[in-house]
């Protein structure tokens, strides 16, 4: 069956020969594979790797050359207390959002898992927001934080209270792009936890049932462990997707006030696009992505051995 | 499933937990409605208040205005171009590679599998500057090839279908070899048909992810001619304050979320399909 012939197809219906596709491996089998390839090793790993050894580089912007400088890029970040500031407001936001996105998201999920209608369209408004760019996202919430004149300084001056400056307050600032945040990508969280949920097989709901057991017990000794992989999965996800931080701080508070909003990936975007410190901008990337890489490969051994069971 | 529904909406708390959700709904879509509010009203009453925005007059012009001076119908073509651009290359390259790697043997093919799904976990920050160096030398900024290639490497669209290739049952490929036809053939005339739910899915999914792309488009695009809506309306937004109205703003903004906002209502079960299928996979 394997080592039959390489003949075109043409030539062999009047010899009736096998000819067609045969089991087993053929180096011709790998052009199914290699345009992929080409746009995987030409825009993917090569960029990696020029990446990595730019980051090695200082370059020189007065006669654009640049020469080999060893760690001295990272050495100078590690010293730079701006970029130390975006690496804690990153982990900060961070740890405001992936708890809001898992509780809110697995609350939306228990509560809309239902076929009837209402529900449908409940799911729809909450998930219809993550297919807005980010840029109209930051319109809309602008208009929301609009100090004197935003919807939210409106409905505390209604309330009597004193309307509080979210994005002008250094405090405040990351918190209200969390916010935003949490309000445009919520929807994502509560599928995940939707399709996992549906997943739970209705027969241990109806032996808790017949126990008499009430809606938080079954929640805990049922829901829960069996969604238990998900929940480490949405965890890990929007660990990853958080640390990426870019769009929403650059453009509801440019980082600022005073820093005090700015993530690392809006450091590396000013300090390659804005400034052209492209050595200490690439520098920048990896360690942003050694962060991220440790919680990518969390995330593949937890769906490797999810499989595997 | 039907337990499961049971145990949410069962007994004292059903009715309780609707009204919550629909009140959490409610405020939820409270920002685009206020957003919608504003770009009825004329851009002279909200520089004074924007309080104006709950009583008469309203006007059209903010979106005539659209029509007539602004950027948004040539943003908008450069996203439909490299939105489409990037949906047919992804799906053209997957599709081939997903059947490679789940059907077509070639030596090293596991391994080469292996280091293509490490590529999952490659953030686009980590190789944006060098891609930047790449399209700058070879003096491609500002053309839709430099703001649709680099979306052509991902890895997902790869893992996905190759996932969807390997479900369906090998008999029926077996059949067709027998029949002498050549791989390419059982390819395109008898698997390829099979995986349509999962082209579409892929296909929406790539099409959305391109056209809100914003941080590669922002850098590879910085002729306001060649921004795509995305890069567009953040333009508009940093400048805003001393051009144009806050109404006509915010009329751009509805505006350029209506494209996105229709493909979202008419794939709505695809999309939904995309989300789960990508958790369980």
């Amino acid at each position: 069956m394997t080592d039959v012939t390489l003949s075109p197809g043409k030539a062999v219906a009047a010899v009736k020969r096998p000819t067609g596709a045969s089991i087993g491996p053929r180096w011709s089998n790998a052009l199914f594979v290699a345009p992929y390839l080409v746009f995987y090793v030409v825009l993917l790993v090569y960029p990696l790797f020029k990446g990595i050894w730019m980051s090695m580089l200082q370059s020189d912007m007065f006669d654009n050359t640049s020469k080999y400088a060893g760690m001295a890029n990272y050495h100078r970040l590690f010293n730079d207390k701006i970029f130390i500031g975006t690496v804690w407001n990153t982990v900060w936001f961070v740890v405001m959002t992936v708890p809001v996105f898992v509780a809110i998201g697995l609350l939306l999920a228990l509560a809309l898992n239902s076929s009837d209608r209402t529900a449908a369209v409940l799911r729809a408004i909450f998930f219809g927001t993550s297919v807005l760019s980010v840029t109209i996202v930051t319109i809309i919430w602008k208009m929301m934080y609009m100090p004197g004149n935003g919807a939210i300084a409106s409905i505390f001056k209604l309330l009597g209270l004193e309307p509080v400056a979210f994005v002008t307050s250094s405090s405040l600032a990351l918190v209200a792009i969390a916010i935003c945040t949490i309000w445009w990508i919520i929807g994502l969280p509560m599928m995940l936890f939707l399709a996992a949920l549906q997943q739970i097989p209705g027969e241990l709901y109806e032996a808790a049932a017949l126990d008499n057991a009430s809606r938080w017990r079954s929640f805990w000794s049922i829901t829960l462990p069996s969604i238990r992989r998900t929940m480490l999965v949405v965890v890990i996800y929007e660990i990853v997707a958080q640390f990426q931080l870019f769009g929403q701080a650059q453009l509801l508070t440019q980082g600022g006030p005073n820093n005090a909003s700015r993530p690392i990936v809006l450091f590396i975007y000013e300090q390659g696009f804005r400034s052209w410190n492209l050595g200490y901008a690439a520098a920048a990337s990896e360690i942003l992505f050694l962060i991220m890489a440790v919680a990518a490969l969390a995330q593949f051994f937890v769906s490797r051995k999810r499989v595997e069971e | 499933m039907a337990a499961s529904e049971h145990i949410v909406g069962r007994g004292i708390g059903n009715k309780l937990i609707l009204f919550t959700v629909v009140l959490v709904a409610v405020i939820w879509m409270l920002p685009i409605a206020w957003t919608l509010l504003l770009s009825f009203k004329p851009n002279s009453e909200l520089m004074i208040s924007t309080a104006s925005a709950f009583h008469p007059p309203y006007t059209l012009k903010n979106y005539a205005d659209i029509f007539q001076t602004s950027g948004v119908f040539r943003w908008l073509w450069n996203s439909a171009v490299v939105s489409v651009g990037v949906t047919v290359g992804i799906l053209v390259l997957s599709s081939l590679a997903g059947y490679g790697f789940a059907r077509a043997e070639f030596k090293g093919r596991d391994i080469i599998f292996v280091l293509v799904l490490l590529g999952l976990a490659v953030p686009e920050q980590a190789v944006i500057i060098a891609r930047h160096q790449m399209f700058s030398d070879l003096k491609m900024h500002n053309t839709y090839p430099a703001i649709i290639l680099p979306g052509l490497s991902s890895a997902f669209g790869v893992f996905l279908m190759t996932q969807y290739f390997k479900a369906i049952p090998k008999d029926i490929d077996e059949a067709a070899m027998l029949d002498n036809a050549s791989r390419f053939k059982i390819f395109w005339k008898v698997l390829l048909p099979l995986t349509i739910p999962a082209q579409a899915t892929l296909g929406i999914f790539s099409f959305l992810g391109a056209w809100n792309d914003y941080l590669w488009p922002l850098i590879s695009a910085t002729k306001p001619e060649m921004f795509t809506i995305t890069v567009g309306m953040a333009s508009t937004q940093t400048n805003f304050a001393q051009s144009e109205g806050l109404g006509f703003l915010m009329a751009q903004a509805i505006f350029a979320g209506l494209p996105v906002f229709v493909v979202y209502l008419f794939f709505q079960k695809y999309i939904v399909r995309a989300v789960a299928g990508a958790a369980i996979s």
